[in-house]
C-alpha cells in the first residue's frame, strides 16, 4: 500500500500565526516533540504529530487548533510555516484532486480515500455544507468503564531501559511490508500500559541536524497484564519502513533499527502514551475494530485481553468486530494467529486490495457490506469502534460509518456526537 | 502519581499529607490567605460562578480542566512538574553535580530571598486589579481578568510552599509579611516598583499583562533552571498559567488598535480628538501607555551590573532563559557582555564581565520577545490600512534603575534636558488627561456576546466556547 500512499489525504495540523502569542506552552506539552518554534513562528512537524490533542486545551489562544486537509505529498515544510505571516486558506476540491496523484494509484490505495468518497466531499462542497471532518467525530475521553491509564512516566528528557527478549517477521518473509513483532521487557521498572496506549522509541544517534533523534510512537501489540501473562513486559508490531510515502527507497530511521534488534539488546523507551483510546472493561460492550497494517497492533491488544478473560470465565459476550485490510494475505500482520481465534468469539473480515485474479477490496467495502450488522451495533449504546492505521484510511472509514447510519435511518450527527461525548468513537491514524 | 488530591483542604502533588507538621503549618497560614483574598481579592465577586481553568493533574490531559466555579471555591493548591530524579546542575559552578532536593545552607539566604522577591509579585498583581471587575468591557474580559487573580493567586501558593518546606521559620516569617505587604501602601509596600503602579483602567491592564506578565515569564523560565530542583519544578508548571496572562493582554491590546483602526477608517480620520469623541482610543494614547508599561517592565530586571546576579547565577541558583538552549560553557567566566551608559552627554557601550551583566542579558531576552509581540500588533494596523505603527522606545528611557536611572533621554534614544523633557513629558509618557479620557470610556459591559464600543471582539472563545457564551454567572 506504500506506492499508493501518495494520493492519501492527511488533515495537517497547524499553528495560526495570526493568534499565537509564542508562549511556548504547546512545545513544552507537546509528548513527542513535534513543536518547534524559530524567532518568527511556531509550527508543527507533520510527520511527527499524531493528532493526540495532548496541546490542544493548554494553548491559551486556541490558535493551535487548525487543521488543514492536505494531498501527503504537499504536506506544508517546517521551512514553509515558519515564514508564515498567516495561515493558508483550505484547499480547494480541484486543487485537492489536481494535487492528487494519478486515479489508478489512488485505486490502489487501500487505505486512501476512495473516489467516492471525494465524489462525495466534492458534493457536499458544492451544497455549501461544510467540508466532512472525520476527525471531528473522535472521542478524546476513554470509555465509561476503561480502566486509569497512566501517561508520560518516562519523558523525552528521562527515558528508561527496556530489554529486548524477541523479534521475530509476523509477516510472510520476503514480502515488501516485511512487519515485526517485539517483545521488549523493563524488568523491574514500573511501565503500567493498557491495550490502546503507545510508547515511545528514541533510535541512537543523531539526526542531519546533529540532534538527537526524537521518539517513534509504537502501539502496544500485548494486553495489560503482558505478552506473556504476568510479566512486566509489552509487544509492539513494527513494520520496515523501506520507501518514502513518493515510494522512493528511504532507510526510516527508527523502523529498521527496531526490526533488526537482536534479542538482549536494550532500547530508550519513552510514555506511556495515549488516555483515551482504551478498551471498554465492561463485560457486554461490544467492540468493532477498524485497521490496516500495524494499525492491527491496538486491535491484537483488545483482542488477546477479551480473549484472556473469556477463558477464565470473567467475559459476558460483548461482541467482537475486525475489518483489517492489507495488500495480501501474505503482508497481514498475524494472519495465522487470526485464523485460530473461534468464530463465536469474534468476528473477522479481512479485505486484500492486491490479490492477484480478485477484485479490489478495501476496509470501507467490506464494511458497507456488513451494512446490517453494523446498523443493528450503531443503535446499541454498548458499542465501541476502534480505527488505527494509516491516516488516509480515516476519513474513508468514518464516511462509511456515517452512511451506515443514514441508511439505517439514523441521524448521523446524533448518533456520531454521541458516539464522540461517550468515548465510543476513537481515531488513531498515522 | 502527578495526579492532585482535591479531597484535601489543600489540593496538592507533593504528598503533603505524609508530612503533618508542614501540612499543619500550611493549614495555619491558608485562612490568612483567605482573608487576605476577601479584603483585597476581586471586588464584588464572592457570587460570580466563572469558567475558570483549573488543573486536575500537571500532565498534558490534565492541567486545563475548565467549568463554572465560584472563585472562592477554586483550589488553589501546591502541584509541582514530575521531577527527574537524576537531573543534573546544567550551569554554573556547580555544572554536572546532581540538582538539589534541599536548600544547601550557604544559598540559604540567596535563594529565600529569590522566592520572597517571586512571591510578591503574585498578590500585588491581584491587588492591582481589584477593581477592574467593576469596569470590564464584557463578559470574556471579566472572565479572563479573574482567571489570572485566581492563577496569580495559586502562584503566591506555590511559593509558600517552598518557603514552608524549606526555609523552617524564616520562611514562614517571610510568608506571613507576603500577606502583610500591599501594593501601594505607603508603610509596608510591595518589594518592586511597577507592583506598587496603579492599574486605573483596561489598556493599563492589557498592557500590565503584556509586559509586566512577560517578565514573569523570564524570571520564572530562569527560575525553571534553577539547580535547587523543588524551585524548577515549581516554576516550570506555573509558566503554562503565565502563558494565558500574557494572552489576555497581547490579545487585549490587538482588539483595542482593532478597534481603533475601524473608527479611524469609518470617519476617514487620524485626528486623535475626531476617534476620542467617537468613543475610541486614539493610537497617540495607546503608544504613550505603551512607553509608560515597557519602560517601568524593563526596570524589573534590576541593575545592568550586579554582583548578586553573578553569584545566583555562578552558584545555580537562577540561569538564563532557556539555558540549556544556549551553545556556550554555561559557566560565563571571563565572558563580556556590552550595557548601556551615558558618558558627556552622549549613550555609549561599554564592555563588561558578563557573569555581572546577566540582568541585562535577561533583559535584552525580554525586549527581543516584546518587540516581537508588538510587530503583531503593527499587523492589526498594516491590515486594517493604517499607516501608523507603535515601537517600543529606547532601553534608556525613563528608568529609575542601574546606570540609566534618572537619565532624561527621548523614546528615541536622545539626551535631553531637563526643559525639554518637561516640555515633552506629556507626548512621551500618558498625562493625567490621557487618564482621565481613558477612564471615561470604562463602563460595565457584562450580557455575553457585547463589547464596550472602544474594543473589538475577540476572534474565538475560550477552550472552543463561542465568544456570547455565558462565561461569567452572575450569582
Ligand atoms: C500513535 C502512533 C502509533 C503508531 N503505531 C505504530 C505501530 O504500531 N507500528 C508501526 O510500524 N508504526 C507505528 N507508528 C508509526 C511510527 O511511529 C513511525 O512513524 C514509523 O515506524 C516510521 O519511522 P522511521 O523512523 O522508520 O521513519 P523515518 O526515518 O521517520 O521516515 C523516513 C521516511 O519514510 C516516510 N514514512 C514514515 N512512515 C512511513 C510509513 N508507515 N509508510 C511509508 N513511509 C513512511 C517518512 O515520511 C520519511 O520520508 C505509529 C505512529 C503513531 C503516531
Ligand atoms: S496534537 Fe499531540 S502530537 Fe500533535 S502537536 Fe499537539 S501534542 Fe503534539
Ligand atoms: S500554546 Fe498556543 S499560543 Fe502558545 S505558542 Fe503554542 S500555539 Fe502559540
Amino acid at each position: 500500500m506504500d506506492m499508493a500512499v501518495e494520493a492519501g489525504v492527511i488533515k495537517q495540523h497547524l499553528i495560526d500565526p495570526e493568534i499565537c502569542i509564542r508562549c511556548n506552552t504547546c512545545e513544552a506539552t507537546c509528548p513527542v516533540n513535534a513543536i518547534t518554534h524559530d524567532d518568527n513562528n511556531y509550527v508543527v512537524r507533520a510527520d511527527v504529530c499524531n493528532g493526540c490533542m495532548a496541546c490542544i486545551s493548554p494553548c491559551p489562544t486556541g490558535s493551535i487548533d487548525n487543521w488543514r486537509t492536505m494531498p501527503l505529498v504537499r504536506a506544508y515544510t517546517i521551512e514553509e510555516q515558519l515564514s508564515w505571516e498567516s495561515l493558508p486558506a483550505e484547499l480547494t476540491p480541484e486543487e485537492l484532486e489536481a494535487a492528487g496523484v494519478s486515479a489508478e494509484a489512488a485505486g490502489d490505495a487501500a487505505a486512501a480515500v476512495p473516489a467516492q468518497t471525494q465524489a462525495q466531499a466534492q458534493a457536499a462542497v458544492e451544497s455549501v455544507e461544510p467540508a466532512f471532518n472525520s476527525a471531528q467525530y473522535g472521542a478524546t475521553v476513554p470509555p465509561w468503564s476503561a480502566a486509569h491509564a497512566y501517561t508520560n512516566l518516562f519523558a523525552p528528557k528521562s527515558p528508561t531501559t527496556a530489554t529486548v527478549v524477541g523479534n521475530f517477521n509476523c509477516t510472510e518473509a520476503g514480502f515488501d511490508s516485511e512487519t515485526h513483532h517485539i517483545v521488549l521487557d523493563f524488568g523491574v521498572v514500573p511501565f503500567p500500559v493498557l491495550e490502546g496506549q503507545s510508547i515511545g522509541i528514541i533510535p541512537p544517534g543523531v539526526d542531519a541536524t546533529a540532534k538527537r533523534h526524537h521518539a517513534r510512537q509504537y502501539s502496544v501489540a500485548s494486553p495489560r497484564n503482558g505478552e506473556r501473562p504476568g510479566y512486566n513486559n509489552v509487544s509492539l508490531t513494527v513494520k520496515r519502513v523501506t520507501e518514502d510515502h513518493q515510494g522512493d527507497p528511504v532507510r526510516g530511521v527508527c523502523s529498521n533499527y527496531v526490526c533488526d534488534l537482536k534479542v538482549g539488546d536494550t532500547v530508550q523507551v519513552v510514555g506511556p502514551f495515549g488516555s483515551s483510546f482504551l478498551m471498554p472493561n465492561h463485560p457486554k460492550s461490544h467492540i468493532v475494530m477498524i485497521c490496516t497494517g500495524t494499525g492491527s497492533a491496538p486491535m491484537r491488544a483488545m483482542t488477546e485481553w477479551r480473549r484472556r478473560l473469556r477463558k477464565s470465565g470473567k467475559f459476558e459476550g460483548g461482541k467482537l468486530m475486525l475489518f483489517f485490510g492489507a495488500r495480501t494475505q501474505q503482508e497481514l500482520p498475524y494472519f495465522g494467529p487470526l485464523q485460530s481465534l473461534p468464530k463465536d468469539f469474534i468476528d473477522i473480515n479481512l479485505a486484500f486490495s492486491r490479490t492477484p485474479g480478485q477484485p479490489k477490496r478495501y476496509v470501507q467495502d467490506l464494511m458497507r457490506e456488513r451494512a446490517a450488522d453494523l446498523a443493528a451495533l450503531l443503535k446499541d449504546g454498548a458499542s465501541h469502534f476502534y480505527v488505527c492505521g494509516l491516516k488516509s484510511m480515516e476519513e474513508g472509514v468514518v464516511l462509511a460509518l456515517r452512511d451506515v447510519a443514514k441508511e439505517a435511518g439514523l441521524d448521523w450527527d446524533t448518533v456520531g456526537a454521541a458516539l464522540k461525548r461517550e468515548g465510543r468513537l476513537h481515531l488513531e491514524t498515522y | 502519581m502527578s495526579t492532585i488530591n482535591y479531597s484535601e483542604k489543600i489540593p496538592n502533588n507533593v504528598n503533603l499529607g505524609e508530612d503533618r507538621t508542614l501540612q499543619r503549618a500550611l493549614e495555619g497560614w491558608q485562612p490568612n490567605f483567605i482573608n487576605w483574598w476577601d479584603d483585597v481579592g476581586p471586588e464584588g465577586s464572592t457570587n460570580h460562578e466563572v469558567y475558570l481553568r483549573t488543573a486536575v493533574s500537571v500532565d498534558p490531559q490534565g492541567w486545563a480542566q475548565f467549568g463554572h466555579v465560584k472563585m472562592r471555591d477554586y483550589r488553589w493548591g501546591i502541584f509541582l512538574n514530575p521531577g527527574d530524579a537524576n537531573r543534573e546542575i546544567h550551569f554554573g559552578d556547580h555544572k554536572g553535580e546532581k540538582a538539589w532536593q534541599d536548600v544547601p545552607g550557604e544559598h540559604r539566604a540567596n535563594l529565600r530571598r529569590i522566592i520572597v522577591t517571586q512571591g510578591d509579585t503574585e498578590p500585588a498583581s491581584v491587588e492591582q486589579q481589584r477593581h477592574l471587575g467593576l469596569t470590564a468591557p464584557s463578559m470574556y474580559d471579566l472572565r479572563n481578568l479573574f482567571q489570572i487573580n485566581v492563577e496569580e493567586g495559586r502562584h503566591l501558593w506555590a511559593m509558600v510552599y517552598l518557603l514552608h518546606k524549606h526555609f523552617g521559620r524564616d520562611g514562614r516569617e517571610e510568608a506571613e509579611a507576603l500577606l502583610q505587604r500591599t501594593s501601594g501602601d505607603q508603610d509596608n509596600p510591595r518589594i518592586l516598583g511597577a507592583f506598587n503602579e496603579k492599574t486605573p483602567d483596561w489598556l493599563a491592564f492589557f498592557m500590565f499583562t503584556y509586559f509586566t506578565d512577560r517578565d514573569g515569564k523570564f524570571q520564572l523560565a530562569a527560575l525553571a533552571e534553577s539547580a535547587f530542583d523543588p524551585l524548577a519544578r515549581t516554576t516550570k508548571f506555573m509558566l503554562t498559567e503565565e502563558a494565558h496572562h500574557m494572552f489576555v493582554g497581547e490579545s487585549g491590546v490587538s482588539r483595542v488598535l482593532a478597534r481603533t483602526a475601524q473608527v479611524m477608517n469609518e470617519l476617514k480620520t487620524d485626528d486623535p480628538q475626531k476617534v476620542r469623541a467617537a468613543g475610541a482610543i486614539d493610537l497617540g494614547t495607546i503608544q504613550r501607555y505603551l512607553n509608560f508599561h515597557y519602560s517601568v517592565t524593563i526596570d524589573l530586571f534590576g541593575a545592568d551590573q550586579s554582583s548578586n546576579a553573578a553569584i545566583f547565577y555562578s552558584s545555580g541558583l537562577k540561569g538564563r532563559y532557556e539555558e540549556g538552549k544556549r551553545g556556550d560553557d554555561h559557566v560565563l567566566k571571563g565572558q563580556t557582555y556590552k550595557v548601556l551608559e551615558v558618558k558627556d552627554g552622549q549613550l555609549v557601550e561599554k564592555d563588561v564581565p558578563m557573569l555581572n551583566a546577566l540582568n541585562e542579558v535577561l533583559r535584552d531576552d525580554f525586549i527581543k520577545d516584546s518587540v516581537a509581540g508588538v510587530g503583531r500588533w503593527n499587523k492589526v494596523l498594516e491590515k486594517a490600512g493604517i499607516p501608523t505603527r507603535l515601537t517600543v522606545p529606547h532601553k534608556a528611557f525613563n528608568r529609575q534603575i542601574g546606570a540609566l536611572a534618572g537619565i532624561k533621554m527621548s523614546p528615541e534614544g536622545r539626551v535631553v534636558n531637563d526643559m525639554e523633557w518637561a516640555a515633552k513629558r506629556d507626548e512621551w509618557l500618558p498625562s493625567a488627561e490621557d487618564f482621565a479620557f481613558v477612564a471615561s470610556l470604562m463602563g460595565r459591559v457584562v450580557e455575553p456576546g457585547k463589547f464596550a464600543g472602544w474594543i473589538s471582539p475577540p476572534v474565538m472563545g475560550i477552550n472552543r466556547q463561542p465568544v456570547d457564551f455565558e462565561y461569567v454567572r452572575f450569582g
